[in-house]
């Protein structure tokens, strides 16, 4: 089904959805970059998708990154730990026409709601889910997450973590998702083109940003942010583009047997009809699967938009057979349903 | 063929019994079609194991339906049997405390094997011997005369061995002269695409009810007149089918659609199940992962300008607290339906108890007050659950609303009203940029704050579990505000006692004995007192539907009473929480937490010890 709301002609800018409300992150984290692209990619999905500023609504978890609602003149609601799916989900079926955005951790989506994550990324409702990454639990001051490297020390893991962290991309993509992106808070360019693809994309678009909590985690991402080592750890991925990455985009991805494997242009042969060439919408997600777990060292981290596969949102499967029973049900009220089926009149 | 001798009767109990495979409960609710159609009041129960399918011919997969139905308003499901129907030993070990001393015992004879007597653990066959001395037992063949019955017909003998029940229906049918004729638009309905099926059960039943004619131990029947019952249109309900309806009709009168968030729990998926059927009155049902989902969803739906819904059972009640306490500080309206069952943890899922009420009350972090009432019978439930949702959306607060297994999966008569009779919901909805909208402003009547949807122009605000400053709605860490705003969520509950009636008292002011009871045990504790009251003894009762807050009235009701008992099915929450409240009387108890209803007879003997102390 088409998209629901019919485009109006709307104009808005930066400034509509400003707050007066004092932001009360530590200064220098990344949640700061990532509110800015935020503010700056509303007045693009409003005008875009026929959206005016009343029409969006900022959800939130428990976290750092939960106080955003507070942060955004929208409307919105911060709900508990754990929960932003199923309140975002709450609102989008009863509201459709609304642009919900849901703003979560990886404590809050990863752990306690991890439930949530991978039934909202399966039913698909058409829910832009921003989830930052920074691999700690940071308002409870350091503790390691779901995200957290095995062997990392955290004030419960002084030894090193002793457990298997979780990839975001690999459990939406396991959990038949169809949308994932990856974004830098670092980066807001890119930010703000993730953000707003994932807005297109009708369906639940669900965007991992690796963000960097200065206070208890800080340069966690260092590996694939700094400037020495960025262009051969990141690969910024394009629809219909090879998959080239480097200083000179002189490496790229190709496809060896059943893995992806490292090459660089003009070495053992290797030219440009050799590199992958990426297909986000392809609903089959084995190459997708494979470019959301590649890490460093060995693999550049893939960020962009990594799946889009256009598939029915839940609200529009579930309105359109409300519309359909509307139109066909012979019982149109309550009572034509109590005067239904075995009914006795005593005089 | 002879002719029996019809006696007038006011009122019967019917027991049916038999194993979970073998359509008890269809053949129970074919029988309450019957009533209704025979115009008795009645009033029903289903008695059935927790598993589906428990092993076969022992007595844990006995499934149970008991109707009571009479000339007379009926009240209850009946305290013991007058007929019982028994498809095997097990069903007739396990239910032959429930029956008279003199009942009719409708045994199928050809489930007597020493193996199914042995798994039922009869040592000896009580056919036999004088087990069952005092009751009149018409011992038939069922399998055999079911197999007679259609053996013209080309069908498999599973198909034959489903249709048996409908061969013991008939013979409940002659016994009270129904016309069995009736039942056939059902099968023609059911079995729509298999014919054969549908005339083997025709046959079936109609042998049944020939057979029973020819009986000689069958000296006479039965017949009751109809009941006297207000003038107009009837129907069968369960309570929580009238749950839905009461939820659907509220949605219809305050013109917001119906959103239910939940989670499937026995007894409550029935509301689930109802309310995902009428997508054509724009009601949205999502059943979530988990109970947490369910009512977080809810919560979203709310806020959103949906009349929000979540129904569960006590467990998952408990998995809701957390949000609950969301829905109190975020003060969105919502109905949280809790269909009790015997706890704790899993306790007795099938059975009814009403042992949530603290968890209702208190059962969340911080103070969290909420309005809590509870219906008092299956058709009851219509009228409580659109009242939970008038009082919900008018106050701006989640209410919880309890039932319980007894109601829920109980049926009643239910009169059909006309949906434009009930009383007007009027939520406060804000309007489009009205300059003085402010979040957390409150109306002074009831305190509710105004309904502000997302949407709606002009007044964008943010919600969420972080305490609020008093009108503005802002973050504030506060410690006074924090005050005020705990008071101000108490006192809006407090205030909804301007908006309910008042506490009735059911027989003489100032008599020996005023009995209390809240909720499900209305119909019981009603038909003791009434017959206590016809024996001339001095009892009065009142029952409470509204539970938080309580009515206006209940110190001055209880003033005028020297001795107060308080009957419920727990180890007593109620009472407590009335020694808390108003702890200037005294009151007695009488619990009863076995999963099952209290009986008449029980309740009689403690009341009538209470007046002769
Ligand atoms: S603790 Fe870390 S994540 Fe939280 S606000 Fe401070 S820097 Fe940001």
């Amino acid at each position: 089904m088409e998209q629901k709301v019919e485009p109006k002609a709307i104009t808005l800018s930066k400034e509509d959805f400003g707050s007066d409300q004092m932001v009360k992150w530590c200064p220098g984290c990344g949640d700061h970059a990532i509110l800015r692209s935020v503010e700056n990619v509303f007045p693009k999905v409003g005008e875009q998708l026929g959206y005016s500023k009343e029409d969006f609504v900022v959800v939130s978890g428990i976290g750092c990154s939960s106080r955003f609602p507070y942060y955004m003149n929208t409307y919105g609601i911060h709900g508990i730990h754990g929960r932003p799916a199923p309140l975002a989900m709450g609102i989008k079926l009863a509201n459709p026409k609304l642009s919900v955005w849901l703003i979560s951790g990886d404590g809050d989506s990863m752990a306690i709601g991890g439930n949530h994550f991978i039934h909202i990324a399966r039913r698909n409702p058409d829910i832009n889910y921003l989830m930052f990454n920074n691999k700690i639990y940071g308002l409870t001051k350091g503790q390691y997450s779901p995200t957290t490297p095995k062997g990392q020390k955290t004030k419960t893991s002084p030894q090193g973590s002793f457990e298997m962290p979780f990839n975001p991309g690999e459990l939406v993509i396991g959990a038949r998702g169809k949308f994932f992106a990856r974004a830098l808070d670092s980066n807001p360019k890119l930010m703000q083109e993730v953000f707003l693809a994932a807005a297109l994309h009708h369906g639940a678009s669900i965007v991992e940003i690796l963000q960097n909590c200065v206070i208890f985690n800080n340069k966690i991402h260092a590996l694939i942010t700094n400037k020495e080592t960025k262009d051969d750890n990141q690969i910024v991925l394009e629809a219909g583009k090879p998959m080239l990455f480097g200083k000179e985009k002189e490496k790229g991805l190709k496809l060896e047997g059943t893995k992806l494997k490292v090459v660089t242009l003009g070495k053992d042969g290797v030219t440009l009809d050799d590199i992958l060439v990426h297909d986000p919408t392809t609903d089959d997600a084995g190459i997708h699967m494979m470019l959301a777990s590649m890490a460093p060292p060995e693999f550049p981290a893939a960020f962009g938009v990594i799946r889009s596969v256009e598939s029915e949102t839940l609200e529009d499967a579930v309105w359109n057979s409300v519309e359909h029973e509307k139109a066909t049900s012979p019982i149109k009220n309550m009572d034509d349903l109590m005067n239904s089926g075995n009914t006795w009149e005593i005089e | 063929m002879k002719k029996d001798k019809v006696v007038e009767i006011e009122e019967a109990v019917v027991r049916f019994a038999g194993d979970s495979g073998d359509g008890m409960q269809l053949t129970g609710s074919l029988f309450s079609d019957s009533t209704a159609f025979a115009g008795n009041d009645f009033a029903t129960f289903p008695d059935f194991p927790s598993e589906i399918r428990a092993p076969q011919g022992t007595v844990s997969g006995v499934s149970g339906f008991q109707i009571h139905f009479g000339h007379k308003s009926i009240y209850t499901t009946g305290d013991l049997a007058d007929v019982l129907v028994a498809m095997n030993p097990a069903s007739l070990i396990a239910n032959l405390k429930w029956v008279k001393n003199d009942a009719i015992l409708i045994v199928n004879s050809d489930e007597f094997t020493d193996k199914n007597l042995e798994k039922a653990g009869y040592l000896t066959n009580p056919l036999d011997d004088e087990t069952l001395s005092g009751h009149l037992v018409v011992q038939v063949p069922l399998n055999t005369l079911t197999y007679e019955a259609v053996k013209e017909l080309d069908l498999d003998n599973k198909s034959v061995m489903k249709s048996k029940n409908m061969f013991a229906l008939g013979i409940i049918f002659y016994l009270f002269n129904r016309d069995y004729t009736k039942t056939y638009s059902f099968f023609e309905n059911k079995f729509k695409k298999n014919p054969l099926v549908v005339e083997a059960n025709k046959k079936v039943l109609q042998a049944g009810y020939n057979f029973a004619e020819t009986l000689e131990v069958i000296k006479n029947t039965f017949r009751i007149e109809k009941a006297e019952l207000e003038k107009g249109r009837y129907r069968n309900v369960t309570g929580n089918q009238a749950t839905a309806w009461g939820l659907m009709a509220a949605a219809e009168r305050s013109g917001r659609n119906l959103f239910l968030g939940s989670y499937p729990i026995t007894p409550a998926t029935d509301i689930l199940q109802e309310l995902a059927k009428h997508k054509q009155f724009t009601c949205i049902t999502q059943q979530a992962e988990d109970e947490i989902a369910g009512i977080v969803s809810t919560i979203g739906a709310s806020y959103a300008g949906s009349m929000a819904v979540t129904t569960t059972s006590g467990p998952g009640l408990s998995l809701k607290s957390e949000a609950i306490g969301l829905a109190v500080m975020t003060e969105l309206p919502m109905v949280i339906v809790d269909v009790q069952r015997g706890g704790p943890s899993t306790g007795l899922p099938t059975k009814s108890e009403q042992s949530d009420l603290m968890q209702a009350l208190y059962g969340r972090n911080g103070d969290a007050p909420v309005i809590v009432i509870a219906a008092t019978s299956a058709t009851d439930a219509f009228y409580s659950a659109y009242e939970a949702a008038k009082l919900a959306m008018e106050h701006m607060t989640p209410v919880i609303l309890l039932t319980d297994g007894s109601i829920g999966n109980g049926s009643e008569v239910f009169k059909i009203i006309k949906t434009a009779d009930l009383p007007p919901i009027n939520p406060p909805i804000a309007k489009a940029n009205d300059p003085e909208y402010k979040p957390y402003k409150r109306n002074p009547q009831t305190l509710a704050r105004q309904w502000a949807i997302p949407g709606t122009p002009g007044l964008r605000h943010r919600l969420g579990g972080l305490e609020k400053e008093d009108i503005t709605g802002n973050v504030s860490h506060d410690p006074l505000n924090h005050e005020k705003m705990m008071q101000l969520r108490q006192e809006k509950v407090d205030k909804v006692a301007d908006f309910i009636p008042e506490l009735k008292i059911d027989g003489n002011e100032g008599a020996d004995l005023l009995v209390v009871g809240w909720g499900s045990t209305y119909g019981v504790l009603m038909t003791t007192v009434e017959e206590m009251q016809n024996e001339g003894k001095s009892v009065s009762m009142v029952q409470f539907k509204h539970i938080m807050p309580l009515p206006k009235n209940v110190r001055e009701v209880f003033s005028k009473f020297k001795k107060i008992v308080v009957c419920e099915n727990n180890m007593g929450q109620f009472v407590n929480y009335l020694r808390m409240q108003l702890p200037e009387f005294r009151y007695e108890q009488y619990n009863k937490v076995q999963g099952l209803p209290f009986m008449v007879s029980e309740l009689k003997q403690k009341f009538e010890s209470l007046l002769n102390e």
